[in-house]
């Protein structure tokens, strides 16, 4: 399988906490790979780092077989290589439009930064229409966020990368606080991802979402990578017992 | 979307039948031209500087200063034009007081951190005190500024009877719209007053945005200072602090949420509009000068209540 990620020996720490110890990790294509932990695992702080939001003290970044400057890296640079964040209900303007949601920070522009709005929503109203699915049901491009449901709005953060053709998809959280009917939304959604060859790191604290549509589990623990399982290799239960047996031996 | 054209509408529906009072109750003044002209003359002052705030409202900042900002423009448009006999560089060391004066609020606000509220009450005070220390508190007078090109182009009559600074004020209210709604800038503003951290997230320059928004508007507030000197052909040393209630009035008729995210530049257009002829009107019908600030109170209370009450419909 084609590698699309490889951190090797990435450190950070915040003062003299030593948040991430040495993680090293891979990604393949079209592989979805889940992010498991207690609160204060490391989980949030690697994709954070990953995205470029933050920065790792020391690590190695390979991406698409190209090795990342991880001085001159940062959200744009994150982005141009290809990494798309969808954070748990903050990567949208709720009281925006549809499409301007969608081309946050890379509008479709004529040479003096005017929008092609035109342009813009009729990208969107194919967005909404074949990725969402929502067909004639009143909601258009026009139409404000906020009369989107929760899964709805995470589609939405999911649509930009699939526009914007991203490697990786980084999913924060992205079914907290969502009801059941628009959980199995968002997990489609993922599936959906993956079906584009698209990679995905998703970030849970629900075994059960992350079971039903990863194939990797990565277990991490004060800051260090304590177990990574093939789903193949793995039941349900197993996975429960060895994160729970992993969370015991902490405490 | 909807939504807000039924803010417009409303506003709109205020707009005449306040207008709509006064005809019927002074015809003799409001079927008659004059007093349109001399609102034309009077309310660019108010509506340009409310154009400039209502984007830094919808980025959830406000500017308190700007008043203050007006004095020192005004003070150093009036000195330097009595020094060097030259409006050009009068007009030009004006609005570079603006700049910096914005820029100073926006370093405050964004790269130390203090919100902007009590920033610019702070920076008020501070420019307020420059304009003061600077004119010793004595007024200018600025009489032959009249003659100059640059008066005849900013506040002259064109055609004998029109005063160009509504003109100017109406480009002006275009091009904000056009860059508010249009132009990736625009875009910007909207989602960091809607969700800062999804506009971070999305490697929006939020700080950079930010700031040029101050640098705006202080540079709106010394040409709004420039306009007021020109036609006035006077500088004293309170000018601008009239201002204050009265552009915020404008941008909350309007219905721009104070809450940020979204706004409405016809509607602060229409809302400076509204302010502006309540006063004359006020005082054409007969009534008490005093009355002016009871009736602001009433309208702006009504304004705002109606857009309350919309918003609160079109959560539901």
């Amino acid at each position: 399988m084609e590698q699309v990620l490889n951190l090797k020996n990435a450190f950070k720490s915040y003062g003299k906490t030593e948040v991430l110890k040495d993680i090293n990790l891979k990604l393949h294509k079209g592989e979805v790979i889940s992010l498991l932990g207690d609160n204060g695992a490391g989980k949030s702080t690697l994709i954070k780092c990953l995205s470029g939001l933050e920065s790792f003290d020391k690590a190695e970044l390979t991406i698409n077989k190209n090795r990342v400057n991880l001085k001159k890296y940062d959200i744009k640079n994150a982005r141009d290589l290809g990494f798309e964040t969808v954070y748990q209900e903050s990567s949208v303007g709720l009281e925006q439009e549809i499409y301007r949601n969608i081309f946050l920070g890379r509008e479709i522009t004529n040479a003096f930064g005017f929008i092609d709005i035109k342009k813009e929503q009729e990208v969107s109203m194919n967005l909404l229409q074949n990725f969402l699915g929502l067909r004639g049901v009143g909601i258009n491009p026009n139409s404000n966020v906020n009369s989107l449901s929760g899964g709805e709005r995470q589609g939405l953060a999911i649509a930009r990368a699939i526009y914007f053709d991203s490697k990786v998809v980084i999913l924060d959280e992205p079914t907290t606080a969502l009801a059941i009917k628009e959980v199995n939304k968002v997990l489609n959604f993922i599936k959906t991802l993956q079906e584009l060859q698209k990679s995905c790191i998703l970030i849970t604290h629900n075994i059960l979402h992350a079971y039903e549509v990863s194939n990797r589990f990565i277990i991490l623990e004060r800051g260090e990578i304590k177990a990574d399982i093939k789903k193949d290799d793995i039941s349900f239960d197993g996975l429960q017992n060895r994160l729970i047996s992993i969370q015991k031996e902490h405490l | 979307m909807k939504e807000k054209y039924i803010y417009q509408i409303s506003i709109f529906a205020i707009l005449f039948c306040t207008l709509a009072l006064f005809i019927s109750a002074v015809p003799e003044v409001f079927l008659q031209g004059r007093i349109y002209i001399s609102y034309l003359s009077i309310i660019p002052f108010t509506m340009i500087l409310a154009l400039a705030l209502t984007p830094l409202i919808i980025a959830k900042e406000i500017d308190l200063s700007f008043p203050s900002v007006m004095a020192v423009s005004g003070y150093i448009f009036s000195q330097s034009y009595l020094s060097f006999d030259n409006t050009f560089i009068a007009f030009f060391l004006s609005l570079a007081f603006g700049f910096f004066a914005g820029l100073f609020n926006g370093l405050i606000v964004v790269k130390i951190g203090v919100p902007s509220i009590i920033a610019t009450i702070g920076s008020q005070f501070l420019f307020r005190g420059l304009a003061m220390i600077l004119s010793g508190g004595t007024a200018l007078s600025v009489i032959e500024i009249k003659e100059t090109f640059i008066a005849e182009l900013f506040t002259g009559r064109w055609f004998g009877f029109f005063p160009a600074q509504s003109f100017w004020v109406i480009v002006f209210a275009i091009l904000v719209w056009f860059i508010l709604f249009k132009h990736k800038f625009g875009n910007a503003v909207l989602f960091i007053g809607d969700n800062i951290k999804a506009a971070r997230m999305m490697g929006i320059n939020t700080d950079k945005t930010r700031i040029i928004l101050f640098i705006q508007m202080g540079m709106i507030s010394s040409f709004s200072a420039i306009l007021l000197t020109l036609e006035m052909a006077n500088w004293w040393p309170t000018n601008g602090e009239g201002y204050l209630l009265l552009v915020f009035a404008s941008i909350f008729i309007g219905g721009t949420s104070v809450f940020g995210g979204s706004g409405t530049i016809f509607g602060t257009f229409i809302g400076a509009i509204i302010i502006g002829i309540i006063e004359s009107g006020i005082i054409a019908m007969g009534l008490d000068g005093f009355y002016t600030r009871f009736i602001y109170g009433v309208i702006i209370l009504i304004a705002v209540c109606v857009h309350a009450k919309m918003l609160n419909k079109g959560k539901l």
